[in-house]
């Protein structure tokens, strides 16, 4: 996509939210949906649009946990970590995961672009612990073989799409 | 504006009902789904249709067989996916979308009961009704009632149940103090934690005039081991709309937000339909009820910070600025939201509001304890046979909850052990763990004050004997520290430095002075930060210094971990059915801890053990173990 062309991507986005300083959020929070990070050209562009000073605009972007400055992988594992998931190990998958995909606790996102793994507080599901998200699908009562046998099924769907 | 005509659309669904040999209902909160619930709900249309039968989703002008619906959470999580059948009430557990076909040939056709899919109890006899399970039974659900009976998706549903007629009534029969006495009188306190009550609140916000006025709804439920708000707003968005409309005319709010946090995006959704609903059917936006009163919502979507269900952080939030906490006064009740009186309430609070109006203030208040009126729901997670959400009435013993609707705690090799817990950890982050000796420690705000815990909003995680209690404060720790905003020196730093020490302990580096330094820090943490999160975040550390000090000191003095979780104080032992007695392992220990000798297996001496790792690494047979 070529640079006006993202501009004016972003532009239809604040046009949608409104052109207001308080709207920042729910900007920011469609731009990464659009491109899965935030841009920082983007950042600077929002920021003269609706009239918020740019470091405010980076200010938000790293206050809040969801934004982020880099871009992620294709599959986005999120492992709970709830207190629910943690008395129930969910430490262990994590680490599976940072095994089979090649990962540790700073470099969070594979070298294939394929997969970015996090870890959240609580997804709320503690009834089914330990919980592993995939892209929004839950993942209940997980165990260091099923997460094994997850994450080759995606990588044999990927190889066959291919 | 049209005017809403209740009774004639209650009569239409009911009437609607009547006419269906019966209303399928599959549970869709996020644990049935994760499960595969949307499989099943797929397959009842399917099979339905090749039996020749007619099926529906919505209610229809042309009459259909059976009707199905996607409810919110049910509660019993631990059953899941859960499917009811009514007007039987019976429900089924376990459900795979392969048991489809036999449902509906023997029990929608027949009237035959499947045993195989009926709840068990643990001496194996079955129960075929929903109310009569022990889990369901033993609750007193008020504000979670509908929540999983009805669609969430179809404000009809709702409407004939008899929602939203106390929003009509309070718009078009109530003034603003006789609300604000209803609510006070109904001793109401605030669900979300701090427990306020929730008539006074609204009382104090009526009295600053303004032409613009904020009703927010918070439901950014961040504690980890919680999910009641989620299944609300899942599972009965209206009565969250219908509250928040009731709350306005209390206080004569101009405008509502809710919040959500943005970890349930299916919450987002949900309520989105749900207000787009209600807007059409002149219950919000201008005029509603036909009044002159104008009332609309905005949902508002978080973006990931603990910090913001502190109220002013949010207020910042919704602002567009970083989620940071200011000092109080001024209070949002005179300067909240964009610098307007604002009345700030919990998810669970508001879906409990109508109820109360339904039932009458008095009535309520007679369920409870005293000084602390009316149902609680509870998030009853971890070590428990049947986890889940539960509502019983506040006061209710920790026994009565973990034995009789959690079924007793549950092993670590899945036995159950009736309720020899070691501790159950209450509020999470910002609250303290209770034990066996408060087993019948009544559960409300003022009991649990008085033991150092707190109800906060609602998570209740049990944890077994297998449990190490220090790296539970530890696990709290280092999510109050990721989650500390940085404002306060004391929280940013102090949480910081309370992890390394228990860091240290947990690693086998503590000393005395640790302990010491780290029981000051967290009151000096307590004194010196300004909001909730920095002075709860010790709690978890000091109550299981309070109850476990002695595993502390088993960790610091005598190098062990009580429960046998901490690596670092893990031995390396040789099974003897799989030793071979090679002699690899001896030979490669670099200081000769391990012996044995030709046809016997080897042993290792653990006081001579430096605990490197050499032998596990070598055992070609996998008789090396750290436990």
């Amino acid at each position: 996509m070529g640079t006006a062309e993202r501009f004016e991507k972003v532009s239809a986005i604040i046009e949608k939210h409104g052109r207001e300083a308080h709207k920042l959020i729910p900007i920011l929070q469609e731009i990464q949906e659009e491109y899965s990070y935030l841009p920082e050209d983007l950042m600077l562009y929002l920021a003269k649009e609706i009239g918020v000073p740019a470091a405010s605009v980076y200010g938000v972007a790293t206050f809040y946990a969801h934004f982020t400055l880099e871009a992620k992988g294709k599959y986005i594992i999120k492992v709970c970590d709830g207190t629910a998931c943690h008395v129930k190990k969910s430490e262990g998958i994590l680490k599976v995961l940072e095994e089979e995909l090649g990962l540790d606790k700073k470099k969070r996102t594979s070298d294939d672009m394929l997969f970015t793994l996090e870890t959240v507080a609580c997804l709320g599901a503690c009834g089914l612990a330990p919980v592993v998200v995939v892209n929004d699908k839950v993942h209940g009562a997980m165990t260091p073989e099923k997460t094994r046998e997850l994450i080759q099924a995606i990588r044999k769907e990927e190889a066959e799409n291919a | 504006m049209h005017k809403i005509n209740f009774e004639e659309r209650k009569k239409q669904y009911l009437a609607a009902m009547e006419e269906y040999k019966a209303r399928i209902v599959v549970c869709g909160g996020t644990g049935c789904m994760a499960n595969g619930s949307g499989e099943i709900l797929e397959k009842f249309k399917t099979v339905v249709k090749e039996k020749g039968l007619s099926i529906t989703v919505a209610l229809e002008k042309e009459k259909t067989d059976f009707i199905l619906k996607t409810s919110g959470c049910q509660g019993f999580c631990q059953m899941g996916p859960l499917v009811t059948l009514y007007p039987q009430g019976i429900l089924y557990v376990h459900v795979k979308a392969e048991d489809v076909e036999e449902i509906v040939e023997r029990t929608l056709l027949k009237g035959e009961i499947i045993e195989r899919l009926l709840y068990k109890e643990n001496d194996g006899t079955t129960i075929a009704e929903m109310q009569k399970i022990p889990f369901y039974d033993k609750q007193k659900r008020t504000t979670l009632e509908l929540c999983g009976r009805i669609d969430a998706l179809d404000i009809d549903e709702y409407i004939a149940h008899g929602g939203y007629e106390m929003a009509k009534k309070a718009v078009l029969e109530m003034t603003d103090d006789e609300i604000c006495d209803e609510i006070l009188a109904s001793g109401l306190r605030g669900r979300g934690g701090g427990g306020f009550p929730t008539g006074r609140k609204w009382a104090l916000t009526k009295v600053h005039k303004n032409d613009t006025k904020y009703v927010i709804c918070n439901g950014d439920e961040g504690d980890p081991g919680a999910f009641m708000d989620r299944c609300v707003m899942e599972g009965n968005p209206h009565s969250v709309i219908e509250g928040m409309i009731i709350a306005a005319c209390a206080i004569g709010g101009t405008d509502g937000y809710i919040y959500v946090r943005a970890e349930y995006p299916l919450a987002v959704v949900r309520l989105q339909i749900a207000v787009e609903a209600a807007r059409k059917a002149g219950i919000l936006g201008k005029n509603i009820f036909g009044s002159d009163m104008n009332f609309d919502i905005n949902i508002m979507e978080g973006a990931g910070a603990f910090v913001c269900g502190e109220e002013t952080a949010l207020i910042h939030s919704i602002e567009g600025m970083r989620g940071m906490p200011t000092s109080k006064p001024p209070f949002p009740a005179e300067k909240g939201l964009f610098g307007k009186p604002t009345v700030i309430n919990n998810v669970e609070t508001l879906a409990t509001i109508p109820i109360i109006m339904q039932m009458g203030a008095e009535k309520y208040a007679a369920i409870g304890s005293e000084n602390a009126n009316g149902t609680k729901t509870f998030a009853l997670t971890g070590h428990v046979a049947h986890t889940g959400l539960i509502e019983v009435p506040l006061g209710t013993t920790l026994r009565q909850i973990i034995e009789e609707i959690g079924g007793g705690v549950m092993n670590d090799d899945g036995t159950l052990c009736g309720t020899d817990f070691k501790a159950v950890q209450i509020g999470g982050p910002s609250g303290g763990c209770l034990t066996q000796e408060h087993l019948d420690l009544p559960l409300d705000y003022d009991h649990l004050k008085s033991v150092g815990a707190m109800i906060g909003s609602g998570g209740l995680v049990v944890m077994n004997q297998q449990t190490c209690m220090v790296s539970i404060a530890r696990f709290f720790m280092q999510f109050t520290q990721n989650e500390s905003c940085g404002k306060c020196v004391l929280c940013r730093e102090g949480t910081k430095q309370m992890l390394e020490l228990l860091d240290d302990i947990i690693e086998g580096r503590g000393t005395a002075e640790t302990l010491e330094l780290l029981e000051s820090l967290a009151r000096t943490v307590q004194a010196g930060s300004l909001c909730a999160l920095g002075k709860t975040a010790p709690n978890p550390v000091l109550s299981t210094l309070k109850y476990f000090r002695k595993e502390y000191e088993a960790h610091i003095f005598e190098n062990k971990c009580p429960a046998g979780r901490c690596e670092a104080f893990a031995n390396y032992a040789i099974d003897p059915e799989k030793c071979k007695s090679c002699s690899l392992c001896a030979r490669k220990c670099p200081v000769e801890a391990i012996s044995g000798e030709k046809g016997v297996p080897y042993t290792i001496d653990t006081d001579k053990c430096i605990k490197c790792g050499a032998c596990i690494g070598n055992c070609k047979f996998g008789a090396v173990y750290k436990g």
